[in-house]
């Protein structure tokens, strides 16, 4: 009897291990979600009423973080939700390491889709390998100025300098210390963009000293928090931050009541009485140019920068922080100075 | 440089070190735990990542911290049921299983940030517990008596665990399993179930890390972890076996992540150097493993299957 009760234990544990390694296995495999969340291939996710699946242009997106990150990955998966057309989307998020990204990249291409994004500065190589297979699919790459020569890849990237020195001129007219800190993740891409530009417009507005530190990191946001940490406790009395691991940051800034800027998306859901203003990525601006050349026959081959002047960016100011009117004066004639050329924000 | 030798910038720098070391401590007590009784767990990140996620959807949920922390303690005692089964009951490659455990960890939790949370929100973090009079001690309280519960709990776990392991008999089977499990196991001792105990108590510390991390920092985002638990297990190594060297360890490794974020922060670090003197912490740390590797054994029997025949 015992060793039949034994026996009915050891079943029933096998069983149990048996669905333990089909779950490792599952999730070494990546996951699947309906709305394009986790790290994994997605199902096409994005359909409009009355159209069919097959009429639809199908776009896939591969990206490094996840896809509501309210940073770098998630600007462009709203921008594709933001085109004028419908489109059938599926994505891969969260794929910081290059070689699953350069799996996805060639495994939607060969899947049919007619678009491939890769949304990140650090796939080009992949993508120098794999575009060449696929003569007939367009690449997209970003954040990049230049195509590598392929006939089938387009560019796009963000004057993030521009957004960077109107939110400079901002922090600087409300800060009383004059002294503003800076959390970076590791000094590359538009992270030093929007850095060098924010520098620039606080300077040109009279802060005494913008603080810069670079985390090393796009994902560690303990280190982020620490960091925030020690630029307050250094004199900070404003904060911004570029890249996905910011939250740590701006979590220490709303606990010490320090005002925030943000990049790449709207932060205000953080904190929406310290959030003062967002440099928002459209890059359904450029979306559009590079989908229109495609009907038209042009896979490829040149490259597209969103900035203040054609709208691909935009600075959105948080009502349910109590601005004062000079502060906004100065960061609308920063945005007026940009686009009309007076100001140059990498100067 | 003169900036940073000020009483104020130094004493908190030395609180951020402790803050950054309380995750290493009680996922590096649990490992210690566990590989002292011949089991290696390669899964102490994935445990974290869970344990970390669960805590905040319940924090996120329930609005209870103290809730959060059940949950999140839970979570790893329940990894350390599973990976006691695997490792200890079905006598799998413990490596294997470890990172298997780790990748189901990662992928789970970030799969389940997306589907019950999506975009990042703030809950309550855990409140700093100042210590009457001591905290009111200038710079000294900042950086030693204003911390959160979850801190002193883990400087409060070195003792325990050495108490757990000297001065019990369960820790000398512990040791036993881990030195010598046929001679343990020859002395009456059931070397599976201390083993299967020590893997349980190990991820229940893994989970209360990643808990202490994600209440400290009051959001959760895939991946939260950053490497800490794998950084946990080689301050195993560095700490030799003994839980003041892994809170040394522990300490070495957050207060010199804290100095180069704050001398990057004043300017002291050239940018130039950023991204290099990030690594910093690991290089300092591994050379220090180096040293000390040489003196100190592992226990024999780690990584060793048993079974009796």
């Amino acid at each position: 009897m015992r060793n039949k009760n034994r026996s009915r234990r050891f079943k029933l544990l096998r069983f149990v291990a048996a669905v333990m390694a089909l779950g490792l296995l599952a999730s070494a495999c990546g996951d699947d979600s309906d709305d394009g969340g986790a790290t994994g291939t997605t199902a096409p996710a994005t359909t409009a009423a009355g159209d069919s699946a097959a009429t639809l242009l199908k776009i896939a997106l591969v990206a490094p973080s996840a896809s509501d990150d309210l940073a770098f990955t998630q600007s462009m998966v709203d921008a594709i939700n933001e085109l004028s057309d419908p489109v059938a989307l599926s994505i891969t998020d969260g794929t910081f390491v290059i070689e699953e990204a350069a799996t996805a990249i060639r495994e939607y291409a060969a899947a049919g889709n007619e678009i491939v994004v890769a949304h990140g500065t650090q796939f080009g190589a992949s993508l120098a390998e794999i575009a060449p297979d696929f003569p007939e699919v367009t690449f997209l790459w970003g954040t990049s100025t230049d195509t590598q020569g392929l006939a089938n890849v387009f560019a796009y990237s963000p004057d993030a300098a521009e957004g960077g020195y109107v939110n400079g001129v901002v922090a600087a007219a409300i800060s009383s210390s004059g002294s503003i800190g800076v959390v970076g993740p590791i000094e590359a891409g538009d992270a030093v963009t929007y850095i060098t530009g924010f520098n620039n417009g606080a300077l040109a507005n009279g802060a005494t000293e913008v603080s810069i530190t670079y985390t090393g990191s796009f994902g560690d946001v303990a280190l982020a928090a620490e960091a925030a940490t020690a630029l307050i406790t250094n004199g900070a009395d404003v904060l911004t931050g570029s890249a996905q691991m910011v939250v740590g940051a701006v979590g220490v800034a709303s606990d010490e009541g320090v005002p925030w800027f943000g990049t790449q998306a709207n932060q205000t859901s953080l904190d929406p009485s310290l959030v003062v203003a967002s440099q928002v990525y459209h890059w359904e601006v450029v979306l559009e140019e590079m989908i229109a050349q495609r009907k038209a026959g042009v896979l490829g081959g040149e490259a597209f920068e969103i900035n203040l002047a054609n709208g691909g960016l935009e600075i959105e100011f948080n009502d349910g922080f109590d601005l004062p009117a000079d502060a906004r004066a100065a960061g609308d004639a920063a945005i007026a100075g940009i686009i009309d050329g007076s100001i140059d924000p990498n100067g | 440089m003169s900036d940073f030798f000020t009483a104020t910038v130094l004493f908190s720098t030395l609180a951020a070190g402790i803050r950054l070391s309380t995750p290493f401590l009680f996922a590096g007590l649990g490992e210690m735990v566990g590989q002292k009784s011949g089991v290696l767990n390669l899964g102490v990140e994935g445990v974290m990542l869970l344990s970390a996620f669960f805590a905040y959807w319940t924090a996120l949920s329930t609005g209870s911290l103290w809730l959060a922390v059940l949950v999140g303690t839970l979570v790893g005692l329940l990894m350390g049921v599973v990976y006691g089964l695997i490792t200890v009951v079905f006598h799998a490659e413990q490596g294997i299983s470890g990172i298997g455990i780790f990748l189901f960890g990662l992928g789970f939790s970030d799969l389940m940030f997306q589907e019950k949370v999506g975009t990042p929100k703030f809950t309550s973090k855990l409140p700093s517990v100042d210590i009457p009079l001591l905290s009111d001690i200038p710079h000294v309280g900042v950086a030693f008596f204003q911390h959160s519960a979850m801190t002193y709990a883990a400087f409060v776990m070195v003792p325990l665990v050495m108490i757990l392991l000297r001065r019990t008999t369960f820790g000398t089977n512990v040791r036993a399993a881990g030195e010598n499990p046929e001679s343990a196991d020859s002395l009456g001792v059931s070397v599976a179930r201390i083993r299967f105990s020590a893997i349980v108590i190990g991820n229940t510390l893994a989970g209360v890390a990643g808990t202490a991390l994600v209440l400290e920092l009051g959001i959760f985002q895939p991946n939260l972890t950053a490497g800490r638990g794998f950084i946990a297990i080689a301050l195993v190594y560095f700490g030799a076996w003994r839980a003041p060297g892994v809170m040394a360890g522990a300490l070495l490794y957050g207060v010199v992540e804290a100095t180069v974020i704050t001398w990057k922060a004043l300017g002291i670090i050239p940018r130039s150097l950023s991204d290099i003197s990030a690594m910093a912490p690991a290089v300092i740390t591994i050379a220090a493993l180096v040293i000390l590797a040489r003196r100190v054994k592992p226990p024999a029997a780690l990584t060793q299957p048993f079974s009796r025949h």
